[in-house]
């Protein structure tokens, strides 16, 4: 079993930018929140309908020192007193994850601190850890982001079993897609999320796409064409499209599938502790839905606050904590892997 | 004074130490290798080498653009991170004029060409003979653009890059008027030259923090640039 505390304290500096959030934080002995800095663009992004590579790039590198000095100075500490610097190598988008590489290595260098490559999707997960100090591994996980949908085994920290994956769209991809499609505009899970409050979920009947012979792999395209084909079958009809009972509907399908496979996975395997993380685990419908399943099931059910399921330095804190401790160390010449594995060190 | 220089606008990976006027140690490699796995090992050779402390430096000079996004961007954040935990100031030196640094004592207009692709180089004028004169600061344009002002100068120009041996055919073709191209040693970004001009701006008090230093890509964005042709064509 791996280590799950030490006896000195931990201080870790934490760098994430693999997508369009420009972060970092110091985190003590992998669970307690010393600053939490974040530098959204989303703002820059919106009248492109989605993230530019270039233009996150571009900002990052304008961003990232301020919002770094800004951690060390929220959290009362130098750069001297860290432990060690974690940052998130991959996956994600090349140019974005190599702005915090190559800054937080020069750092660590300099400064003569230890290098902990992290996951990003191992930080999603850890960022269960943050507010809930009973959790430990193992159990299930849902990890549903705009780039990601993932339903593993937590076996142990830094240790997973990927039980599904989507092969198509990524959950939030699907929000995304069909947010811009009924012109309520990027990014599509908040703006869905709350136009659903306001809509009938049994309005229009939508595919729950499985996938044969793989019980717990997701896919989404199938229910955004529905969701699309519907919308132009209405316009070329000349009916009124009723976004709040559309959206509702849509959220619901989507909601249905990640909530029976999860649960579905926890039962199977025998596990009685469920975990959600990622941008789409802020998503209401699937919380109560989740909740709901998991009361049903007598599994207990974790989930992070908002601010930790969107793209943090936080969760990548926690992650390189337990990674620290179980001896991940990494060189001078660690490079950004936009398509790193789980597990892959 | 001692600045540490560092170069990955292009293919080429550089990092040099000047120490007092003297060139204390270089290191360039110009092979398919990420910089973002070369450039830093090579930082810790260079001073292991030298046995340097770090803190010994006086400031981080930067080879700031334009040239390779993502390049300029590895070199930049390393710079950045430097700063930042040395406590150090930076210095921004345009590419092309580090380029231009690399020769000393020509009569000739010296014409750093990098490929900027679609027919298009970044380059600027340079004299330096004995003091060293931007006559054009760096720019984008297309070649043949480059060759009918350089036309009207009426000068032997010397040229350098990544941009000549792309080009070197159509230069030779359509050059009226004197032209040299410069030899192995000299025809590339180099951090010594990076450093070395580097020295003079930090003389000059030409410094900025960390926090505060971007590359100058000279270059929107392929999807800005996109973005403001519609809505020009949308008036």
């Amino acid at each position: 079993m791996k280590k799950r505390t030490t006896d000195e304290d931990v201080y870790i500096l934490a760098i994430e930018s693999s997508c369009d959030e420009t972060a970092a934080a110091v985190v003590k002995n992998g669970r307690e929140v010393l600053s939490n800095i974040i530098y959204s663009q989303i703002d820059l992004h919106t009248v492109y309908g989605g993230v530019v590579p270039e233009i996150a790039s571009r900002k990052h590198i304008e961003k990232i020192n301020q919002v770094i000095e800004s951690a060390l100075t929220t959290a009362g500490m130098t750069l001297e007193e860290m432990t060690a610097i974690g940052v998130t190598y991959g996956p994600g988008l090349v140019g974005a994850l190599l702005v915090g590489v190559a800054e937080a290595k020069a750092i660590a260098y300099a400064a003569k601190k230890p290098l902990v490559g992290v996951h990003h999707i191992e930080g999603h997960v850890s960022a269960n850890f943050i507010e809930h100090p009973d959790l430990e591994p193992p159990f299930v996980c849902l990890i549903v982001s705009g780039g990601h949908t993932h339903l593993v085994i937590v076996k142990d920290y830094g240790e997973f079993e990927i039980l599904g994956r989507t092969r198509d769209d990524a959950a939030g991809e699907a929000f995304d897609k069909v947010a811009r499609a009924v012109g309520l505009g990027y990014p599509g899970g908040p703006k869905i999320d709350k136009a659903a409050k306001e809509g009938n979920c049994h309005a229009i009947e939508f595919p729950r796409a499985k996938v044969e012979g793989a019980p717990f792999d997701f896919s989404f395209s199938g229910l955004k064409s529905a969701v699309l084909n519907h919308i132009n079958h209405a316009r070329m009809m000349g009916e009124e499209i009723c976004v709040p009972d559309l959206v509702a509907s849509f959220q619901k399908s989507v909601v249905d599938a990640l909530v029976s496979r999860t649960v579905l996975a926890a039962k199977e395997y025998g596990y009685d502790k469920l975990a959600i993380a990622g941008g789409v685990a802020s998503n209401s419908a699937l919380r109560a839905a989740m909740k709901e399943a998991c009361e049903k099931e007598n599994i207990k059910f974790y989930y992070p606050s908002p601010i930790y399921c969107t793209d943090n330095a936080v969760m990548i804190g926690t992650a390189a904590y337990y990674e620290y401790i179980n001896g991940t160390r990494h060189e001078w010449d660690l490079n950004a892997v936009p398509n790193l594995k789980l597990g892959e060190r | 004074m001692r600045i540490l220089g560092i170069e990955s606008s292009s293919l080429v990976a550089s990092v040099a130490i000047v120490t007092d006027d003297v060139v204390t140690a270089e290191y360039t490699v110009n092979f398919k290798k990420t910089h973002s796995q070369t450039l830093l090992p090579m930082i810790d050779e260079i001073g292991n080498m030298l046995g340097i402390d770090w803190d010994s430096l006086d400031a981080i000079a930067v080879s700031a653009g334009p040239g390779s996004f993502t390049g300029l961007r590895i070199g930049s954040a390393t710079a950045k991170g430097l700063g930042l935990a040395l406590k150090k100031p930076l210095i921004h030196i345009p590419t092309v004029d580090a380029m231009a640094y690399n020769l000393y004592g020509t009569s000739a207009l010296i014409c750093p060409i990098m490929d900027a692709k679609r027919n298009q180089v970044y380059t600027g004028w340079y004299h330096f003979e004995d003091v060293f004169e931007v006559v054009k600061a760096q720019y984008a344009c297309g070649i043949d653009e480059l060759l009918e002002e350089l036309k009207v100068r009426g000068e032997r120009v010397l040229f350098l890059g990544d941009g000549v041996p792309v080009f070197r055919e159509f230069i030779e073709k359509h050059a009226e008027f004197p032209i040299s191209f410069v030899p192995a040693n000299s025809s590339r970004q180099r951090a010594a030259s990076v450093a070395a001009l580097g020295c003079l701006y930090f003389a000059e008090g030409k410094t900025e923090t960390a926090a505060e230093h971007a590359p100058e890509y000279l270059r929107k964005p392929q999807a800005e640039r996109e973005r403001e042709a519609k809505e020009k064509q949308m008036g």
